[in-house]
């Protein structure tokens, strides 16, 4: 019979229809799916027991291979064994050239921007690979939870932009996943520890993993979590630790040649010296070299001290994270820690005397990030009672749209909590323009060519009018899972045009951290640069609204004279206004339109007269 | 007139009581559902009810309402492991059908 789980009061779920929703903690790494049952959320193993899911994907010709049988097989056949393909989600050609050295795979020349990996089972894209780690997981909760699935949250990295969520998304439903949400990594691992239940604090979350480091600091405001800052190092993590002792080992052995395979081995003696030396406070280690047996004596101490380097590293990403988030060290309440290398004593012992307080290790830091999203997908799919809050989260970088000049105008401002929909009006440049081009961007930067373009389209159909009589209402909505649709609407005549943005490909990890720092440092030359900027826009509009005059009512209006010493007047500015200076331009853009005040009102008196022309003096106080 | 549990039963009943952080016990009822006629209800109580029988199994209570008392006499309650899956079982020696699922039963 159909094995039950207790519900909460007044919960107990009709036969058949059992809310099944599990957590899924997509990692670079390894990969888990959690779920609560009797109320307790808790990670799922596989037949043989083991939780942790390498996220590595084999393609044979007989089929797909995911997991430790991949990993396996990584060296012997490293083009058809995709490892770390989170690193490629999101990405487009252009960007995976930083990347170089780390991955080794062959890349098929396709349109589009995606990069496509060439396997024997044909060309995958980073999406469909995903999908695959996704869709064995999938039926591991099918079998554990006898079921078929309501839904999943899926955990990202608090740095992912649009582009990488939605390709984890569409991979999600290409593994016929519904997604509940996506939710950040560091916030399900607050969740996890049931941090969402104050009412306010700031939390830091220490995450070093195998090969990836990320500091995040989160502020938690009624029931919403908000990123104040990112941080770390995505080449960086326990694999990095295993080699440094490795390397001691070959200074040990003489540093006598090494044979091929030998790194590896030694490695891997050095993995297994890292775990004891958990519970130990020194290991013997017995190597095998060039025929010889050698016995080395490990201490705490001198691992600890050959790790240095790099456990330094991490907590000098601590710092400036708290620094980017104008945080002191005594307004954080909470340290998580997240990652199976947070098991190393000396790391929580630094990263406990640099925060001043115990770092939370209760729950086993490789699966806390699945447990956190387990118990998000559980209120998600409606097996809580109402008084249980939803959580929210909050948008990582501001966005959007090109004003005139490569401006950027934001419409919505980054850490505004989501879902969210924001609308601003804006106006044609010119006389008769009929169409408009909007350009959607994300990033804190003042120019556009400083933030990340997501997507463009043009609204057509606007009624020719006068610059700055349309009106064009365009509106940003962010959904839960923090992907954005941008529409734009002419309010006179009710034209419409929209777009879902789905961009082929994304910022890369570091990118977006960079940017926010970067917004912060040339915070001074942004505003400067607007403001040259917006006097530029104000001198083209002037000049061109003045040549058009001039081209249409300069010859009856004007004297040769007149037309002669305005262009003069309007070279002048040209000039200025190809030059840098800001307040020069903005006198000459007066100096110009006094002197063109005249030709103005001028303009004006015939355009009344005209009206009047023809027009008796009863018609016209009869229309008053 | 008795409802009893297993030791694995009343061991993951504990510990779920635990991380939930409160409860008084588990509740185990029956109601008119399901594709056979009656399904099982186990939840966690937070209040008892004046009617309510409690019984004591290994330092837990068990709450059950006496109508559901009626189908559920001599019902022993389980933990079991099945593959991948794992959960509670009603042992009910009322059961005289059940269908093919055995979330639902009649007697």
């Amino acid at each position: 019979m159909a094995l039950l789980q207790i519900a909460e009061p007044g919960q107990s779920p009709e036969p058949h229809k059992r809310k099944l929703a599990v957590g899924i903690d997509l990692g670079t790494t390894n990969s888990l799916v959690a779920a609560v049952r009797s109320g307790e959320s808790t990670t799922l193993p596989d037949e043989g027991g083991s939780h942790l899911l390498p996220s590595v994907v084999r393609y044979t010709e007989q089929g797909v291979v995911v997991g430790q049988a991949a990993l396996s097989k990584a060296s012997v056949d490293p083009f058809n064994t995709i490892v770390s393909v989170k690193r490629l989600m999101g990405r487009g050609v252009d960007d995976l050239k930083g990347l170089e050295g780390e991955a080794v795979y062959r890349f098929a020349e396709r349109d589009g921007g995606m990069p496509y990996l060439q396997t024997v089972a044909g060309d995958k894209s980073p999406v469909e690979v995903s999908a695959e780690i996704l869709r064995t997981l999938k039926s591991r909760a099918r079998a554990s939870l006898e079921g078929e699935l309501e839904g999943a949250v899926i955990t990202v990295p608090a740095y992912f932009d649009d582009a990488q969520r939605q390709a984890t998304k569409d991979a999600a439903q290409l593994a016929g996943i519904r997604v509940l949400r996506l939710l950040n990594e560091p916030t399900a691992a607050a969740v996890a520890y049931g941090l969402d239940k104050a009412a306010e604090g700031v939390i830091a979350v220490f995450d070093l993993g195998g090969g990836t480091f990320d500091i995040s600091i989160l502020r938690l405001n009624k029931g919403v979590f908000e990123v104040l800052a990112t941080g770390g190092d995505s080449a960086l993590g326990g694999d990095d630790f295993d080699l440094a002792l490795a390397r001691w080992f070959l200074d040990q052995l003489g540093g006598k040649e090494v044979i091929a395979g030998e790194s590896r081995y030694l490695t891997e003696k050095a993995r297994w010296v890292k775990e004891k030396l958990t519970d130990n406070q020194s290991v013997v280690v017995d190597l095998d070299h060039a025929g010889q047996k050698i016995s080395l004596t490990v201490s705490r101490e001198l691992f600890d001290g050959l790790v240095e380097p790099l456990v330094g590293k991490t907590i000098r990403a601590c710092r400036r994270a708290l620094k980017d988030a104008a945080i002191s060290i005594e307004e954080v309440q909470d340290v998580v820690m997240v990652g199976g290398s947070t098991r190393v004593p000396v790391v929580r012992e630094r990263v406990e005397q640099f925060y001043g307080r115990a770092p939370r290790i209760d729950i086993d830091p490789d699966r806390v990030v699945a447990v956190g999203a387990a118990i998000q997908a559980d209120v998600l799919a409606g097996n809580k009672p109402d008084s249980e809050m939803l959580l929210l989260d909050v948008l990582p970088l501001s966005l959007g749209l090109e004003t005139m000049g490569g401006l950027a105008e934001k419409v919505i401002h980054r850490n505004t909590s989501i879902p969210v929909a924001r609308a601003q009006e804006f106006t044609t440049y010119q006389d008769g323009q009929t169409a408009m081009m909007i350009h959607v961007v994300q990033g804190e930067r003042e120019l556009v060519e400083d933030c990340r373009s997501l997507a463009q389209f043009v609204l057509r159909g606007i009624p020719p009018m006068a610059a700055g009589a349309a009106k064009i209402r365009v509106a940003f909505q962010v959904d839960a899972d923090g992907l954005l649709g941008v529409s734009a609407k002419e309010l006179s005549t009710g034209v419409e045009s929209e777009i879902q943005v789905k961009p082929s490909y994304g910022l890369g990890d570091n990118e977006i951290a960079e940017m926010l720092k970067a917004s912060y440092s040339f915070a001074e030359d942004d505003m400067q640069l607007r403001h040259l900027r917006e006097q530029q826009v104000e001198a083209d509009r002037l000049l061109l609204s003045l040549e058009q005059a001039i081209q249409a009512d300069g010859e009856v209006l004007l004297s040769g004279e007149e037309v002669e010493h305005l262009r003069e007047q309007m070279a002048i500015l040209q000039v200025l206004r190809n030059g840098s200076d800001a307040a020069a331009i903005e006198s000459g853009v007066k100096i110009l339109s006094q002197a063109s005040d005249f030709f103005a009102a001028r303009r004006m008196d015939q355009s009344i007269k005209n009206a009047l022309k023809g027009h008796s003096i009863q018609e016209i106080e009869g229309d008053s | 007139m008795a409802i009893t549990m297993t030791p694995a039963a009343s061991d993951h009943v504990s510990k779920y009581l635990k991380t939930r952080g409160h409860g008084f016990g588990v509740r185990l009822g029956v109601r008119t559902s399901g594709c056979s006629g009656m399904a099982y209800v186990l939840e966690f109580v937070d209040d008892i009810q004046d009617e309510d029988q409690v019984f004591e199994s290994d330092g837990v209570n068990v709450v059950i309402d006496p109508k559901s008392l009626l189908y559920l006499d001599g019902t022993e309650l389980d933990f079991v492991k099945e593959g991948l899956n794992e959960g509670f079982k009603f042992n009910n020696p009322n059961v005289k059908n059940e269908c093919g699922c055995g979330e639902s039963f009649n007697i």
